[in-house]
């Protein structure tokens, strides 16, 4: 992209993605700013075409003073936090691991990926009815073996459960971008230390785990994006009962169970603002990483 | 203290052999340089020693002690990798402490450790530098340097000048042997470059597919190679070596003339040719001589600048008291 014409030519193709994507993102975002501002009920006979009444900033206080709002923020960064943190060092360990040479490397490389390739929805189910069944799943059956008592798990443990789920689901993105970085680093560097009198654990802790830093950021950047919407494996399994309502959960029962459109656009407002905060938490604490 | 000693060493990689067994003592204080062409083993044999990798059969022994097992934190040796691999996200101070901070020595020792060798490697303006923000040379440095803190029974160098330009490695290269004679600790040295191991080595180990052709001191190579592959590998540019005729009118298999021992003269001479290509460097003329009858090709190096051009005849007088001969074994006859 050097000339002037290759340059304009350029944007003269980047332009239908750019406004195809613009519109995109712009017209709901709009859309749902305007529907936080209006009282919209279908059920009670608010429509578009009739006009909606302005409402000012009511459905933000509303959603606000909900009891069940600050619970759903908390809920959500356990729920985000937790996945982040098993993943990485689940990941971390499944890359080293993988990156010893062993017999059957390729094989074991595409089963690590495998849970990436299933569907949320289904992976939920198949965690909720085979595995945390508390009558036929088979931890049940593992518990009762060992003589104990068989936990309902989405029940009594259900954050966690979600969590477990969505870690599972998780573990492979971070274990393939975690193991990319592992075999980018230079072996001279770790002879380097070995000779400089660093055991394995002060190598690990010296050498490797700041070589993955930029990795283990982009990891932690990506995931975060899309841990803040998890919805499915929260519908299928509990929900949204047992302390698992999350933001984004929240929002889909005002406007669908409670067909409030109005409120549930509040606090999909709100939702962005979260993602926001956290988002430069994140970049404070992580970005830097990605300089240089 | 620093004298190593190879016993019977081998080394095998699954089924391939890289190393048959091999005897080498280094003495204390001696820089000696492994030198060969590449995939030669010269590498290997220096992993070896550090304890990069384990030998298959055989002893090393360093000062006497038995290191064979001994991992390499405890062989007190330091290595400086042809990659420098230098640790990117630390300053060049705790690359250099690095070291000392595994080996629990306090704060003020490691600084005061830290800044003598910065000192003695001109590095103190750019302690609080990353790697990634020196030069080639400078990189270089930090690694010598985290190299001479732990004062090393012994340094590893593997192929450390390979990656510097043409006139940072003369410069390196000074640098290295000063180091070593301010020192007097001793130094293996991994090159390809023969022209590196005969400026550096007080010893030159000559390496051919794992198996030490020749053991001996520069001049010592360059004087009495023992068969036609040091003979051809030591001395820039190579000797020429024939085989024929020409070689059996000195009762031998192969002769070899080094390119420096074959004068170039107006008329007469033993031998003649036409010039293919002359390299003129001004202080020496280099002469790429065809259709001698003898060989494919004969150097010739001439004092200074002879005016003469491709296909031109030359006339060739070699020194007769400089020929070596070597038997059909490619041994040398004494």
């Amino acid at each position: 992209m050097a000339t002037k014409a290759s340059r304009s030519a350029a944007r003269f193709m980047m332009a239908p993605a750019v406004v195809l994507l613009l519109g995109w993102m712009l017209v709901p975002l709009i859309m749902t700013l305007w529907f936080s501002f209006t009282k919209y009920l279908p059920l009670r006979g608010d429509s578009i075409d009739r006009g909606l009444d302005w409402v000012g900033f009511a459905n933000y206080a509303r959603f606000l003073s909900s009891s069940s709002f600050w619970p759903s923020v908390q809920t959500t960064l356990v729920m985000v936090g937790g996945v982040l943190l098993i993943t990485l060092v689940l990941g971390i360990l499944l890359a080293i691991l993988l990156d010893q040479p062993m017999w059957g490397q390729g094989v074991v490389r595409i089963l690590v990926i495998a849970p990436f390739f299933v569907m949320p929805t289904v992976s939920a189910l198949v965690w909720k009815n085979m595995l945390m069944d508390p009558v036929n799943g088979i931890f049940a059956h593992l518990w009762r073996f060992f003589g104990a008592e068989p936990v309902a798990w989405l029940q009594d443990a259900s954050l966690s459960s979600i969590i477990m789920i969505v870690s599972w689901q998780w573990l492979p993105f971070a274990t393939l971008i975690l193991l990319t970085a592992i075999q980018s680093l230079d072996s001279e560097q770790l002879e380097a230390a070995e000779m400089d009198g660093a055991p394995v654990l002060k190598r690990f802790w010296h050498i490797v785990l700041p070589h993955l830093a930029r990795a283990i950021t982009i990891v932690i950047l990506i995931q975060t994006i899309f841990l803040l919407s998890i919805f499915a494996e929260i519908f299928v399994t509990t929900g949204g009962a047992f302390g698992t309502r999350t933001l984004t959960y929240l929002i889909f029962q005002r406007v669908i169970d409670s067909q409030n459109i109005g409120l549930g656009s509040a606090g999909g407002v709100y939702a962005i603002i979260l993602a926001n905060i956290v988002a430069i938490f994140l970049m404070r604490i992580v970005g830097k990483n990605l300089d240089a | 203290m620093g004298q190593i000693q190879l016993k019977q060493v081998t080394k095998s990689f699954g089924d391939v052999q890289v190393i048959p067994p091999l005897d080498l003592t280094i003495q204390d204080g001696e820089f000696t340089v492994f030198v060969g062409p590449s995939g030669c083993g010269k590498s290997t044999l220096l992993r070896l020693i550090a304890g990069l990798e384990d030998i298959t059969t055989g002893h090393i022994e360093i000062d006497g002690q038995d290191a064979t097992d001994v991992v390499p934190a405890k062989r007190g040796l330091a290595m400086v990798f042809q990659s420098y691999a230098l640790y990117p996200h630390m300053s060049v101070r705790k690359n250099i402490a690095f070291p000392l901070r595994m080996a629990k020595l306090n704060q003020a020792e490691i600084t005061k450790r830290v800044e003598r060798a910065a000192s003695v490697l001109n590095l103190t303006d750019y302690l609080d530098r990353r790697p990634g923000q020196l030069s080639g040379g400078q990189r270089q440095r930090v690694a010598i340097g985290r190299a001479i803190v732990r004062d090393p029974a012994a340094f590893l160098f593997d192929e450390p000048l390979s990656n510097l330009d043409a006139a940072l490695r003369v410069g390196m290269r000074l640098e290295i042997s000063e180091l070593h004679k301010r020192l007097e600790t001793t130094m293996v040295y991994v090159t390809h470059d023969q022209v590196e191991a005969m400026t550096m080595a007080d010893k030159i180990v000559v390496l051919q597919a794992g198996v030490i052709e020749q053991v001996g001191t520069p001049l010592e190579l360059y004087h009495t190679p023992r068969n036609t592959f040091v003979a051809g590998f030591i001395g820039s540019p190579k000797m020429n070596l024939m085989t024929g005729d020409e070689a059996a009118k000195h009762d031998a298999h192969t002769i070899g003339v080094r390119p420096e021992h074959i004068d170039v003269v107006e008329s007469g001479g033993q031998w003649q040719g036409t010039v293919g290509v002359a390299e003129h460097l001004g202080s020496d003329t280099f002469f790429h001589i065809h259709n001698t009858g003898l060989a494919e090709t004969m150097t010739v190096r001439a004092i200074g600048d002879v005016n003469l051009k491709h296909g031109d005849t030359i006339h060739l007088a070699p020194r007769v008291d400089e020929i070596h001969r070597f038997d059909a074994d490619g041994l040398r006859i004494a």
